[in-house]
């Protein structure tokens, strides 16, 4: 039976949560969360270098510390919330959004800060952030157990399905061409393909290269996509991007404001949230969704786009409950929701955590410790990014043409020292290749990650489904489970085609 | 090179990938998919997708002007260099030339880029060895046997 334990299901809540914060308040943990926090918020900041590319060369830095499974994730998580409330700051002063989903914040976070308000939207957006990233911590604390016992419902048919859901609302949703997500998902899936067959222990695609014979490092592959492509493209731009935009003067609460935009930010933080759980584009989308049908929602919209307090609210509370809710997907299934979900998600692979509903019941510590931490850090985080916002400011002017090679070079030590091998570090400058191009071509490049992430398991998935059925294609369709991904996969590659006005991304306002 | 260009591209690349499926071999005591059947539906599906580049293309890329692209060359070059002298050479050296000639692609000032290339290189090194604690060697080792 499902959920039959609602009788005592608040007392394990309870006890699952005291036990996270046991971990969670040890001193370690806890200096580990707030140096996360801090790093978080100067990535999240940096213009050109986005939550994706700080997480991801920050993993194997993280293993040379030697920290344990729940350590690292406790870091690896504050990281990943700190940015999310960082990306704010140079989408509000600079007009540069950090990654897809701050492109949001830029609409009416910069001409407010042009209008002399930068303080204001700084502080609002902040508060924005600590609601949406609160409520979708709470959310993920009761729905993840929940959706934990259904996936112990999931066969191989069943996950084959859902890893075509991920792929499907990815190319559906989160990007505006199907065709180039597609192929941008067949790249990774190809790229998935290179090694040792699990099954027959024959090797595919090497072309006899004794390196290639393990396949591919999925961390080799995201921090060239995403950290070296970022230099090449600052080498064409001539670090042009990091011009200061507006000036901050002072900081004050608008606390005028900050009630004003309650309902909203309570409307952001549930879209953000319901958006983050679905596999595949949720948390790319959330600040989306949550900025368009606020538009929609309020009577007087002239001033969107303008520098309406709503207008950065909404967003940020979206994004920050969205990457909250994206978690949970992660977690209970193993399918991230986004580019810097994915990135986690590798984190966990290399720790050799295999998500999914058993790690709910094996591993506690790990999950209930997380979700402490969650809440923690979103405190420790309004914290940094309400009073000490200025000192973070000033981290915008470190000029790219130092940044860019540091990041460089730390890509390169990280790499280096996970296997000691000139050649990952070779394939890494390839995937800084490939990323430039695929960004030239307007091609999305974190379906590629998606793919190589997870293509191995969805091939299993689908050979094993068929081992069970001795070849029979209709037991890919056996459950309602099965047919309900498959439909919903369908509409989430389809649907956006026909609604195209409907999703399509506002462009970036120019000064 | 645009859109149409790069689809075909990838139609050929689809189809090669397919190709070189085909040559996987099947071993006697496999499951009823094989090794091969993904590969196929992956390629397949790239190759229909490249179709709709080839049919429909988007706006032409801009590509950088030839003094940028001589820029990227570089980089990428030295980026290369830098993977294979780490080991031979030690830390400090090619971190702080790499960082220098890479800080000297974004902004065209010498001592300035040269003053960048050997302080990342010191602090990096600094942090890597003594905070976080990697086995890095900081000169050639055959500088101190």
């Amino acid at each position: 039976m499902l959920f039959q334990d609602g009788y005592g299901s608040e007392m394990e809540l309870f006890a699952n949560l005291s036990l996270g914060f046991s971990i969670a308040l040890t001193t370690t943990t806890l200096m580990l969360a707030v140096i996360g926090c801090i790093l978080g918020t100067m990535i999240g900041a940096l213009p050109g270098l986005g939550p994706t590319n700080g997480v991801a060369i920050l993993i194997p830095i993280s293993f040379t510390l030697g920290l344990d499974a729940t350590q690292a994730l406790v870091l690896m998580t504050s990281v990943y919330y700190g940015a999310m409330y960082g990306g704010r700051i140079s989408s509000i002063l600079l007009n540069i959004p950090g990654d897809e989903p701050a492109v949001m914040t830029t609409l009416d976070g910069y001409p407010m800060a042009k209008n002399g308000r930068a303080g204001d939207a700084l502080v609002l957006s902040g508060f924005a952030s600590f609601i949406g990233a609160f409520l979708a911590t709470i959310g993920l604390m009761l729905l993840a157990p929940m959706l934990a016992q259904v996936a112990f419902y999931f066969g191989p048919a069943e996950y084959f399905a859902l890893y075509l859901l991920a792929f499907c609302t990815l190319g559906g949703l989160g990007s505006n061409n199907q065709a180039k997500a597609a192929i941008s998902v067949c790249i990774g899936l190809g790229i998935a393909m290179i090694g040792v067959d699990g099954s027959t222990g024959l090797t595919r695609f090497t072309g006899g290269n004794l390196h290639l014979f393990d396949g591919i490092d999925f961390l080799v592959a995201i921090v060239g996509l995403f950290a070296i492509t970022e230099i090449f493209v600052f080498i064409e731009s001539h670090g042009k991007e990091t011009a200061i935009g507006v000036k901050l003067e002072k900081i004050s609460i608008p606390v005028k404001e900050i009630i004003y935009t309650r309902w909203t930010v309570l409307r952001g933080s549930c879209i953000g949230f319901v958006a983050g759980l679905l596999p595949g584009a949720g948390a790319s989308i959330g600040s989306f969704l949550a900025y368009m049908s606020e538009k929609a929602v309020v009577k007087d919209n002239s001033q969107f786009g303008k520098g309406d307090p709503r207008g950065i609210a909404a967003p940020e509370a979206g994004n920050n409950a969205a990457a909250g809710g994206a978690l949970i997907p992660m977690l209970t299934l193993g399918i991230p929701g986004s580019g810097t979900t994915a990135v986690l998600l590798a984190l966990l692979m290399t720790l050799n955590i295999t998500p999914g509903p058993l790690l709910f019941n094996e591993r506690p510590e790990v999950v209930w410790g997380l979700i402490a931490t969650l809440l923690i850090a979103n405190v420790m985080l309004l914290i940094l990014n309400v009073p000490l916002v200025k000192f973070f400011t000033r981290i915008l002017q470190v000029p790219a043409s130092i940044l860019l090679p540091g990041v460089t070079m730390i890509s390169f030590v990280g790499i280096y020292s996970l296997s000691g091998s000139h050649f990952d570090l070779l394939l890494m400058i390839g995937f800084g290749i490939l990323g430039y191009f695929l960004r030239k071509f307007d091609i999305p490049s974190v379906p590629v990650i998606l793919g190589i992430l997870l293509g191995g398991h969805m091939e299993v998935s689908l050979r094993r489904a068929m081992v069970l059925s001795d070849g029979d294609w209709t037991y890919l369709l056996s459950s309602p489970i099965c047919i309900g991904l498959w439909v919903a996969a369908i509409l989430g590659f389809v649907a956006p085609i026909f609604l195209k006005s409907l999703f399509k991304k506002p462009e970036r306002i120019k000064d | 090179m645009n859109d149409r260009i790069l689809g075909i591209l990838i139609a050929v690349m689809a189809l090669a990938f397919f190709a070189s499926a085909t040559q996987l071999e099947t071993p006697f005591f496999s499951d009823p998919v094989g090794p091969k059947l993904f590969p196929y539906i992956i390629s397949t599906v790239a190759f229909v997708a490249s179709f709709n580049m080839i049919i429909s293309p988007e706006k032409k890329p801009t590509w950088p002007a030839l003094s940028v692209f001589s820029s990227l060359s570089i980089a990428v070059i030295i980026l290369v260099v830098y993977a294979y002298s780490l080991r031979p050479l030690g830390f400090l050296l090619p971190t702080a030339v790499c960082a220098s000639v890479l800080s000297y692609q974004i902004k065209q000032r010498i001592f300035y880029s040269f003053l960048t290339g050997v302080g990342l290189s010191i602090g990096l090194f600094v942090v890597f060895k003594f905070f976080l604690g990697l086995g890095l060697f900081a000169f050639p080792r055959w500088v101190w046997v």
